[in-house]
Protein backbone atom coordinates (compact mmCIF):
# COMPACT_ATOMS: atom_id res chain seq x y z
CA UNK A 1 0.00 0.00 0.00
CA UNK A 2 1.18 3.21 -1.05
CA UNK A 3 -0.10 6.55 0.28
CA UNK A 4 0.50 9.81 -1.78
CA UNK A 5 -0.19 13.08 -0.43
CA UNK A 6 -0.45 16.12 -2.89
CA UNK A 7 1.79 18.20 -0.03
CA UNK A 8 0.83 21.99 -3.17
CA UNK A 9 -2.84 20.87 -2.37
CA UNK A 10 -2.43 19.76 1.97
CA UNK A 11 -3.55 22.91 4.32
CA UNK A 12 -2.77 21.47 7.16
CA UNK A 13 -6.57 20.69 8.58
CA UNK A 14 -5.01 17.57 10.22
CA UNK A 15 -8.17 15.64 9.56
CA UNK A 16 -6.27 12.76 8.19
CA UNK A 17 -4.36 12.97 11.90
CA UNK A 18 -7.62 11.76 13.56
CA UNK A 19 -8.24 9.78 11.46
CA UNK A 20 -5.35 7.52 10.78
CA UNK A 21 -2.98 8.76 13.85
CA UNK A 22 -0.46 5.42 12.98
CA UNK A 23 0.38 7.30 9.40
CA UNK A 24 -0.26 11.13 9.82
CA UNK A 25 0.71 13.42 12.39
CA UNK A 26 1.54 17.31 12.50
CA UNK A 27 4.70 18.29 13.42
CA UNK A 28 5.94 21.03 15.87
CA UNK A 29 5.23 23.72 13.03
CA UNK A 30 1.84 22.65 12.27
CA UNK A 31 3.09 20.91 8.78
CA UNK A 32 1.74 17.68 7.65
CA UNK A 33 4.41 14.36 8.03
CA UNK A 34 3.53 11.36 6.92
CA UNK A 35 4.65 7.60 6.54
CA UNK A 36 4.23 6.73 2.46
CA UNK A 37 4.15 2.85 2.91
CA UNK A 38 2.29 2.43 6.09
CA UNK A 39 1.34 -1.60 7.53
CA UNK A 40 -1.10 -2.91 5.24
CA UNK A 41 -3.29 -3.78 8.34
CA UNK A 42 -4.09 0.20 7.80
CA UNK A 43 -5.41 0.26 5.00
CA UNK A 44 -8.80 1.15 6.71
CA UNK A 45 -7.54 3.92 8.04
CA UNK A 46 -5.87 5.31 5.38
CA UNK A 47 -8.71 4.90 3.49
CA UNK A 48 -10.70 7.03 6.07
CA UNK A 49 -8.46 10.05 6.14
CA UNK A 50 -8.15 9.75 2.14
CA UNK A 51 -12.11 10.23 2.77
CA UNK A 52 -11.83 12.68 5.46
CA UNK A 53 -9.02 15.25 3.91
CA UNK A 54 -11.40 18.46 2.92
CA UNK A 55 -9.08 18.89 -0.14
CA UNK A 56 -8.82 15.68 -0.91
CA UNK A 57 -5.13 15.66 -1.86
CA UNK A 58 -4.60 12.20 -0.24
CA UNK A 59 -4.62 9.09 -2.58
CA UNK A 60 -4.14 5.26 -1.14
CA UNK A 61 -2.73 3.07 -3.67
CA UNK A 62 -1.71 -0.90 -4.31
CA UNK B 1 -47.94 5.28 -12.77
CA UNK B 2 -44.58 4.40 -13.64
CA UNK B 3 -42.71 1.34 -10.86
CA UNK B 4 -39.16 0.91 -11.12
CA UNK B 5 -38.63 -2.42 -10.20
CA UNK B 6 -35.17 -1.97 -9.07
CA UNK B 7 -34.77 -3.06 -5.56
CA UNK B 8 -31.74 -3.00 -3.18
CA UNK B 9 -30.58 0.31 -1.34
CA UNK B 10 -32.19 3.47 -1.69
CA UNK B 11 -29.91 6.44 -0.26
CA UNK B 12 -31.87 9.45 -0.65
CA UNK B 13 -29.52 12.66 -0.91
CA UNK B 14 -26.20 12.60 -3.32
CA UNK B 15 -23.94 14.81 -1.45
CA UNK B 16 -20.94 14.10 0.88
CA UNK B 17 -23.43 12.34 2.87
CA UNK B 18 -24.78 9.93 0.63
CA UNK B 19 -21.61 9.23 -1.67
CA UNK B 20 -19.83 7.88 2.02
CA UNK B 21 -23.15 5.93 2.74
CA UNK B 22 -22.87 4.00 -0.58
CA UNK B 23 -19.15 3.56 -0.39
CA UNK B 24 -19.90 2.48 3.63
CA UNK B 25 -22.22 -0.16 2.08
CA UNK B 26 -20.01 -1.76 -0.09
CA UNK B 27 -17.42 -1.55 2.92
CA UNK B 28 -20.00 -3.41 4.93
CA UNK B 29 -20.49 -5.78 2.34
CA UNK B 30 -23.38 -4.94 0.89
CA UNK B 31 -22.84 -6.10 -2.87
CA UNK B 32 -26.93 -5.57 -4.15
CA UNK B 33 -28.29 -2.83 -5.62
CA UNK B 34 -27.93 0.94 -4.45
CA UNK B 35 -29.43 4.10 -5.72
CA UNK B 36 -28.89 7.34 -5.13
CA UNK B 37 -31.06 9.82 -5.35
CA UNK B 38 -30.21 13.60 -5.64
CA UNK B 39 -32.45 16.62 -6.07
CA UNK B 40 -29.22 18.80 -8.28
CA UNK B 41 -28.37 17.76 -11.05
CA UNK B 42 -24.61 17.41 -10.03
CA UNK B 43 -22.87 14.39 -8.24
CA UNK B 44 -21.49 14.93 -5.03
CA UNK B 45 -19.51 17.87 -4.71
CA UNK B 46 -17.21 19.63 -1.47
CA UNK B 47 -19.33 22.78 -0.14
CA UNK B 48 -16.21 24.25 2.04
CA UNK B 49 -14.78 25.97 -0.95
CA UNK B 50 -18.13 27.60 -1.57
CA UNK B 51 -17.76 30.20 1.36
CA UNK B 52 -14.07 30.75 0.21
CA UNK B 53 -12.16 29.66 -2.69
CA UNK B 54 -15.22 29.75 -4.75
CA UNK B 55 -16.78 32.54 -3.68
CA UNK B 56 -13.32 34.16 -3.99
CA UNK B 57 -13.26 33.01 -7.59
CA UNK B 58 -9.88 31.22 -6.75
CA UNK B 59 -11.59 27.95 -7.65
CA UNK B 60 -13.17 26.48 -10.68
CA UNK B 61 -16.89 25.13 -9.24
CA UNK B 62 -15.74 21.81 -11.62
CA UNK B 63 -13.04 21.46 -9.37
CA UNK B 64 -15.33 20.47 -6.12
CA UNK B 65 -16.38 17.21 -7.53
CA UNK B 66 -15.94 14.55 -4.60
CA UNK B 67 -13.18 12.21 -5.27
CA UNK B 68 -15.60 8.88 -5.36
CA UNK B 69 -13.86 4.91 -4.36
CA UNK B 70 -14.13 2.83 -7.22
CA UNK B 71 -16.27 0.43 -5.13
CA UNK B 72 -19.12 3.01 -6.18
CA UNK B 73 -19.05 2.73 -9.54
CA UNK B 74 -21.93 0.50 -10.38
CA UNK B 75 -24.57 2.69 -8.37
CA UNK B 76 -27.28 4.38 -10.05
CA UNK B 77 -26.98 7.79 -9.86
CA UNK B 78 -30.44 9.63 -10.17
CA UNK B 79 -29.61 13.08 -10.36
CA UNK B 80 -32.24 15.81 -10.65
CA UNK B 81 -34.60 13.28 -9.30
CA UNK B 82 -36.29 14.92 -6.03
CA UNK B 83 -37.58 12.48 -3.69
CA UNK B 84 -41.21 13.54 -2.61
CA UNK B 85 -42.51 11.10 -0.49
CA UNK B 86 -41.49 8.27 1.19
CA UNK B 87 -43.24 5.25 3.05
CA UNK B 88 -41.64 3.48 5.61
CA UNK B 89 -43.87 1.08 6.48
CA UNK B 90 -44.11 -0.26 2.46
CA UNK B 91 -40.64 0.61 1.67
CA UNK B 92 -41.69 3.06 -1.45
CA UNK B 93 -40.47 5.86 -2.46
CA UNK B 94 -42.47 8.76 -4.35
CA UNK B 95 -40.24 11.26 -6.37
CA UNK B 96 -41.87 14.46 -8.08
CA UNK B 97 -42.07 13.13 -11.30
CA UNK B 98 -44.78 10.38 -9.98
CA UNK B 99 -42.46 7.44 -10.33
CA UNK B 100 -42.21 5.29 -7.39
CA UNK B 101 -39.12 3.24 -6.58
CA UNK B 102 -39.37 0.11 -3.94
CA UNK B 103 -36.32 -0.78 -1.79
CA UNK B 104 -35.21 -3.40 0.70
CA UNK B 105 -33.40 -0.50 2.97
CA UNK B 106 -33.46 2.99 2.91
CA UNK B 107 -30.76 5.95 3.68
CA UNK B 108 -31.91 9.51 4.52
CA UNK B 109 -28.95 11.59 3.54
CA UNK B 110 -30.72 15.01 2.65
CA UNK B 111 -28.95 17.35 4.71
CA UNK B 112 -30.49 20.75 5.30
CA UNK B 113 -31.47 24.06 3.27
CA UNK B 114 -30.86 27.48 4.45
CA UNK B 115 -33.28 29.43 6.77
CA UNK B 116 -34.47 32.45 5.10
CA UNK B 117 -35.46 35.76 6.89
CA UNK B 118 -39.03 36.27 7.06
CA UNK B 119 -39.60 39.44 5.20
CA UNK B 120 -39.86 40.57 1.81
CA UNK B 121 -37.79 42.79 0.10
CA UNK B 122 -34.54 44.26 0.28
CA UNK B 123 -31.68 44.31 -1.77
CA UNK B 124 -30.59 41.61 -3.67
CA UNK B 125 -30.70 38.53 -1.26
CA UNK B 126 -28.05 35.66 -1.63
CA UNK B 127 -27.35 32.21 0.39
CA UNK B 128 -24.47 30.04 0.29
CA UNK B 129 -25.44 26.36 -0.29
CA UNK B 130 -25.08 25.30 -3.58
CA UNK B 131 -22.99 25.28 -6.33
CA UNK B 132 -25.21 27.76 -7.98
CA UNK B 133 -25.49 29.83 -5.00
CA UNK B 134 -22.11 30.85 -4.41
CA UNK B 135 -21.75 31.60 -8.10
CA UNK B 136 -24.64 33.91 -8.02
CA UNK B 137 -22.94 35.47 -5.11
CA UNK B 138 -19.46 35.41 -6.49
CA UNK B 139 -20.45 37.87 -9.51
CA UNK B 140 -21.34 40.69 -7.12
CA UNK B 141 -18.52 40.79 -5.05
CA UNK B 142 -16.94 43.62 -6.51
CA UNK B 143 -14.05 46.17 -4.80
CA UNK B 144 -16.17 48.37 -3.23
CA UNK B 145 -19.64 47.06 -3.23
CA UNK B 146 -21.57 46.93 0.22
CA UNK B 147 -22.23 43.58 1.68
CA UNK B 148 -24.34 43.67 4.35
CA UNK B 149 -24.21 39.53 5.80
CA UNK B 150 -27.23 38.78 8.33
CA UNK B 151 -25.75 36.25 10.83
CA UNK B 152 -22.52 34.98 12.22
CA UNK B 153 -21.94 31.76 12.48
CA UNK B 154 -20.00 29.72 9.78
CA UNK B 155 -21.28 30.77 6.72
CA UNK B 156 -21.54 34.54 7.65
CA UNK B 157 -18.08 34.72 9.23
CA UNK B 158 -16.51 33.02 6.09
CA UNK B 159 -18.47 34.98 3.76
CA UNK B 160 -17.61 38.52 5.92
CA UNK B 161 -13.77 37.86 5.47
CA UNK B 162 -14.23 36.81 1.52
CA UNK B 163 -16.04 39.16 1.06
CA UNK B 164 -13.59 41.72 2.74
CA UNK B 165 -10.56 40.09 1.21
CA UNK B 166 -11.98 41.09 -2.24
CA UNK B 167 -12.24 44.43 -0.87
CA UNK B 168 -15.98 45.07 -0.39
CA UNK B 169 -17.33 47.07 2.79
CA UNK B 170 -18.46 44.82 4.50
CA UNK B 171 -21.16 44.87 7.31
CA UNK B 172 -22.78 42.19 10.18
CA UNK B 173 -25.77 41.84 11.96
CA UNK B 174 -26.43 38.96 14.24
CA UNK B 175 -28.37 38.69 17.44
CA UNK B 176 -25.95 36.95 19.19
CA UNK B 177 -22.91 38.66 22.12
CA UNK B 178 -20.28 37.73 19.48
CA UNK B 179 -19.75 36.10 16.10
CA UNK B 180 -19.69 31.92 16.32
CA UNK B 181 -20.32 32.87 20.14
CA UNK B 182 -22.93 29.04 19.91
CA UNK B 183 -19.47 27.43 18.67
CA UNK B 184 -16.71 28.56 20.49
CA UNK B 185 -17.46 30.14 23.57
CA UNK B 186 -17.57 34.14 24.74
CA UNK B 187 -13.85 34.22 24.57
CA UNK B 188 -12.35 32.67 21.84
CA UNK B 189 -15.91 34.57 19.67
CA UNK B 190 -14.43 38.09 21.44
CA UNK B 191 -11.32 37.14 19.80
CA UNK B 192 -12.20 36.70 16.34
CA UNK B 193 -14.49 38.99 15.92
CA UNK B 194 -11.50 41.90 16.90
CA UNK B 195 -9.61 40.22 13.98
CA UNK B 196 -12.31 40.64 11.92
CA UNK B 197 -12.50 44.40 12.97
CA UNK B 198 -8.44 44.65 12.40
CA UNK B 199 -9.59 44.19 9.04
CA UNK B 200 -12.22 46.18 8.31
CA UNK B 201 -15.77 44.17 9.14
CA UNK B 202 -18.12 46.04 11.43
CA UNK B 203 -20.47 44.21 13.37
CA UNK B 204 -24.01 45.00 15.00
CA UNK B 205 -24.00 42.54 17.49
CA UNK B 206 -27.24 41.83 19.46
CA UNK B 207 -29.47 43.52 16.54
CA UNK B 208 -32.25 42.06 14.52
CA UNK B 209 -32.94 43.32 11.28
CA UNK B 210 -36.45 44.70 10.94
CA UNK B 211 -37.42 45.65 8.07
CA UNK B 212 -35.53 45.24 4.48
CA UNK B 213 -35.52 47.95 2.34
CA UNK B 214 -34.64 48.28 -1.36
CA UNK B 215 -31.18 50.02 -0.13
CA UNK B 216 -30.67 48.11 2.94
CA UNK B 217 -32.23 47.40 6.15
CA UNK B 218 -33.35 48.61 9.34
CA UNK B 219 -32.45 47.69 12.71
CA UNK B 220 -34.57 46.76 15.66
CA UNK B 221 -32.18 50.38 17.61
CA UNK B 222 -33.74 52.28 14.37
CA UNK B 223 -30.08 51.93 12.47
CA UNK B 224 -30.28 52.26 8.73
CA UNK B 225 -27.90 50.24 6.90
CA UNK B 226 -27.14 50.72 3.17
CA UNK B 227 -26.11 47.70 1.04
CA UNK B 228 -25.57 46.52 -2.83
CA UNK B 229 -26.54 42.89 -1.70
CA UNK B 230 -27.21 41.25 1.52
CA UNK B 231 -26.60 37.70 2.56
CA UNK B 232 -28.85 35.41 4.59
CA UNK B 233 -26.58 33.24 6.88
CA UNK B 234 -29.03 32.69 9.82
CA UNK B 235 -28.84 28.86 9.45
CA UNK B 236 -30.25 25.67 8.00
CA UNK B 237 -33.59 23.94 8.16
CA UNK B 238 -33.00 20.09 7.40
CA UNK B 239 -34.67 18.68 4.96
CA UNK B 240 -37.37 16.39 6.07
CA UNK B 241 -40.76 16.85 4.84
CA UNK B 242 -40.63 13.91 2.61
CA UNK B 243 -40.74 11.59 5.60
CA UNK B 244 -43.91 13.06 6.97
CA UNK B 245 -46.30 10.72 5.88
CA UNK B 246 -44.80 7.70 7.85
CA UNK B 247 -46.51 7.59 10.93
CA UNK B 248 -45.03 8.05 14.41
CA UNK B 249 -41.41 9.86 12.98
CA UNK B 250 -40.37 12.43 15.26
CA UNK B 251 -39.11 15.02 12.76
CA UNK B 252 -38.98 18.24 15.32
CA UNK B 253 -35.38 18.89 14.44
CA UNK B 254 -33.70 16.32 11.89
CA UNK B 255 -34.87 12.77 11.81
CA UNK B 256 -34.72 11.13 15.29
CA UNK B 257 -32.46 8.29 14.91
CA UNK B 258 -31.18 5.82 18.16
CA UNK B 259 -27.30 5.36 18.99
CA UNK B 260 -27.37 3.12 15.48
CA UNK B 261 -28.61 6.10 13.50
CA UNK B 262 -31.56 3.82 12.42
CA UNK B 263 -35.02 6.01 12.21
CA UNK B 264 -37.55 6.09 14.49
CA UNK B 265 -36.63 2.50 15.66
CA UNK B 266 -37.62 1.60 11.88
CA UNK B 267 -34.24 -1.58 11.43
CA UNK B 268 -34.61 -0.91 7.74
CA UNK B 269 -34.16 2.40 7.78
CA UNK B 270 -30.77 5.18 8.70
CA UNK B 271 -29.81 8.61 8.45
CA UNK B 272 -26.85 10.03 8.12
CA UNK B 273 -24.89 13.62 8.19
CA UNK B 274 -26.92 16.99 8.93
CA UNK B 275 -30.52 15.63 8.87
CA UNK B 276 -29.31 13.14 11.74
CA UNK B 277 -29.93 13.58 15.28
CA UNK B 278 -28.99 11.12 16.86
CA UNK B 279 -27.20 10.75 21.03
CA UNK B 280 -23.81 10.71 21.16
CA UNK B 281 -22.27 8.80 24.20
CA UNK B 282 -19.68 10.92 24.30
CA UNK B 283 -21.15 14.02 25.61
CA UNK B 284 -24.59 12.56 27.12
CA UNK B 285 -27.77 10.98 26.06
CA UNK B 286 -29.56 14.07 24.47
CA UNK B 287 -29.97 13.56 20.80
CA UNK B 288 -27.98 16.05 18.42
CA UNK B 289 -27.94 17.00 14.85
CA UNK B 290 -24.13 18.20 14.45
CA UNK B 291 -23.34 20.16 11.18
CA UNK B 292 -20.00 19.88 10.82
CA UNK B 293 -18.39 18.49 7.76
CA UNK B 294 -16.98 15.06 9.78
CA UNK B 295 -19.82 13.99 10.42
CA UNK B 296 -21.55 12.90 7.21
CA UNK B 297 -18.38 10.11 7.07
CA UNK B 298 -18.64 8.65 10.62
CA UNK B 299 -22.32 8.50 10.76
CA UNK B 300 -21.94 6.73 7.16
CA UNK B 301 -19.87 4.27 8.49
CA UNK B 302 -22.32 3.76 11.37
CA UNK B 303 -25.26 3.73 9.45
CA UNK B 304 -23.67 1.38 6.87
CA UNK B 305 -22.86 -1.71 9.00
CA UNK B 306 -26.05 -1.01 10.98
CA UNK B 307 -28.45 -1.23 7.68
CA UNK B 308 -26.00 -4.36 6.59
CA UNK B 309 -26.24 -6.25 9.27
CA UNK B 310 -30.05 -5.87 9.50
CA UNK B 311 -30.43 -6.97 5.51
CA UNK B 312 -28.00 -9.78 5.34
CA UNK B 313 -29.51 -10.93 8.97
CA UNK B 314 -25.53 -10.83 10.40
CA UNK B 315 -24.84 -9.60 14.04
CA UNK B 316 -24.05 -5.67 14.30
CA UNK B 317 -21.95 -3.83 16.19
CA UNK B 318 -23.05 -3.48 19.77
CA UNK B 319 -21.43 -0.13 19.91
CA UNK B 320 -23.36 3.04 19.59
CA UNK B 321 -22.45 5.49 17.05
CA UNK B 322 -19.78 7.95 19.20
CA UNK B 323 -17.60 10.16 16.71
CA UNK B 324 -15.32 12.92 17.71
CA UNK B 325 -17.14 16.22 16.46
CA UNK B 326 -14.15 18.33 14.70
CA UNK B 327 -14.65 21.74 12.50
CA UNK B 328 -12.32 24.00 10.84
CA UNK B 329 -13.49 27.69 9.17
CA UNK B 330 -11.00 29.25 7.46
CA UNK B 331 -11.65 33.08 7.28
CA UNK B 332 -8.91 35.76 5.88
CA UNK B 333 -5.70 33.61 6.89
CA UNK B 334 -6.84 32.56 9.92
CA UNK B 335 -7.58 29.23 10.48
CA UNK B 336 -10.41 28.12 13.48
CA UNK B 337 -9.93 24.68 14.10
CA UNK B 338 -12.00 22.73 16.84
CA UNK B 339 -11.67 19.24 17.91
CA UNK B 340 -14.61 17.82 20.55
CA UNK B 341 -17.97 19.94 21.34
CA UNK B 342 -16.89 23.07 22.68
CA UNK B 343 -20.74 24.24 22.35
CA UNK B 344 -21.47 21.94 25.19
CA UNK B 345 -18.84 23.40 27.82
CA UNK B 346 -19.85 25.56 30.86
CA UNK B 347 -16.38 27.08 30.57
CA UNK B 348 -13.16 28.28 28.88
CA UNK B 349 -9.74 28.05 29.96
CA UNK B 350 -6.90 29.86 28.00
CA UNK B 351 -4.16 27.47 27.36
CA UNK B 352 -2.05 29.53 24.72
CA UNK B 353 -1.48 33.27 23.61
CA UNK B 354 -2.93 36.85 24.03
CA UNK B 355 -6.73 37.23 23.18
CA UNK B 356 -6.54 41.14 23.16
CA UNK B 357 -4.04 40.54 20.91
CA UNK B 358 -4.95 41.42 16.80
CA UNK B 359 -2.83 38.12 16.06
CA UNK B 360 -0.56 34.88 17.01
CA UNK B 361 -2.18 31.90 18.00
CA UNK B 362 -4.78 31.38 20.36
CA UNK B 363 -5.67 27.78 22.23
CA UNK B 364 -8.25 27.26 24.44
CA UNK B 365 -9.79 24.03 26.43
CA UNK B 366 -13.54 23.81 27.05
CA UNK B 367 -15.10 21.83 30.34
CA UNK B 368 -18.46 20.47 31.44
CA UNK B 369 -17.79 20.30 35.02
CA UNK B 370 -14.46 18.81 35.08
CA UNK B 371 -14.43 16.99 31.77
CA UNK B 372 -12.27 18.23 28.80
CA UNK B 373 -14.68 18.21 26.33
CA UNK B 374 -13.18 19.79 23.38
CA UNK B 375 -9.90 22.28 22.48
CA UNK B 376 -10.29 25.19 19.66
CA UNK B 377 -7.53 27.07 18.15
CA UNK B 378 -7.64 30.32 16.29
CA UNK B 379 -4.14 31.38 14.26
CA UNK B 380 -1.85 29.21 11.88
CA UNK B 381 -0.69 25.91 11.25
CA UNK B 382 1.13 26.31 14.91
CA UNK B 383 -2.46 26.36 16.34
CA UNK B 384 -3.96 23.62 14.72
CA UNK B 385 -1.20 21.28 15.77
CA UNK B 386 -1.45 22.44 19.25
CA UNK B 387 -5.49 21.68 18.80
CA UNK B 388 -4.55 18.23 17.52
CA UNK B 389 -2.44 17.13 20.52
CA UNK B 390 -4.75 17.08 22.36
CA UNK B 391 -6.85 14.62 20.18
CA UNK B 392 -5.86 11.45 23.12
CA UNK B 393 -7.66 13.33 25.91
CA UNK B 394 -10.77 13.76 23.63
CA UNK B 395 -10.63 10.37 21.96
CA UNK B 396 -11.36 8.97 25.76
CA UNK B 397 -15.19 7.90 25.65
CA UNK B 398 -16.25 9.34 29.15
CA UNK B 399 -18.63 7.59 30.87
CA UNK B 400 -22.21 8.48 29.37
CA UNK B 401 -23.66 11.73 31.35
CA UNK B 402 -27.17 11.12 32.67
Amino acid sequence: MRVIVDLDVCQDHGQCVFAAPDIFRLDEEGRLAYVDSPDAALRADAEDAADVCPLQAIRVEG
Amino acid sequence: MERTGRTGIAVVGASLGGLRAAEQLRAAGWHGPITLFGDEPHLPYNRPPLSKAVLAGHALAAGTELRRRPSVEDVEWRLGAAVSAADLMTHTLTLTDGSVHMYEGLVAATGVRPRRLPMPGGPPRHVVRTLEDSAALAAGLAAGARVLVIGSGFIGCEVAATARTAGCVVTVVAPETEPMVLALGPHLARALRRRHEARGVRFHMGRLATELTPEGCVLDDGTELRADLLVEAIGSLPNTEWLAATPGLDLTDGILCDAHLRIGGIPHAVAVGDVARFPNPRYGPVPRRVEHWSVPGDTARHAARTLVATLTGTPRDPAPCAPLPSFWSDQYTLRLQSFGQPALADRSELLEGDPTAPEGDLLYAYYQGPRLIGVAALGGPTATAAAARHRPHLMTLPEPVT
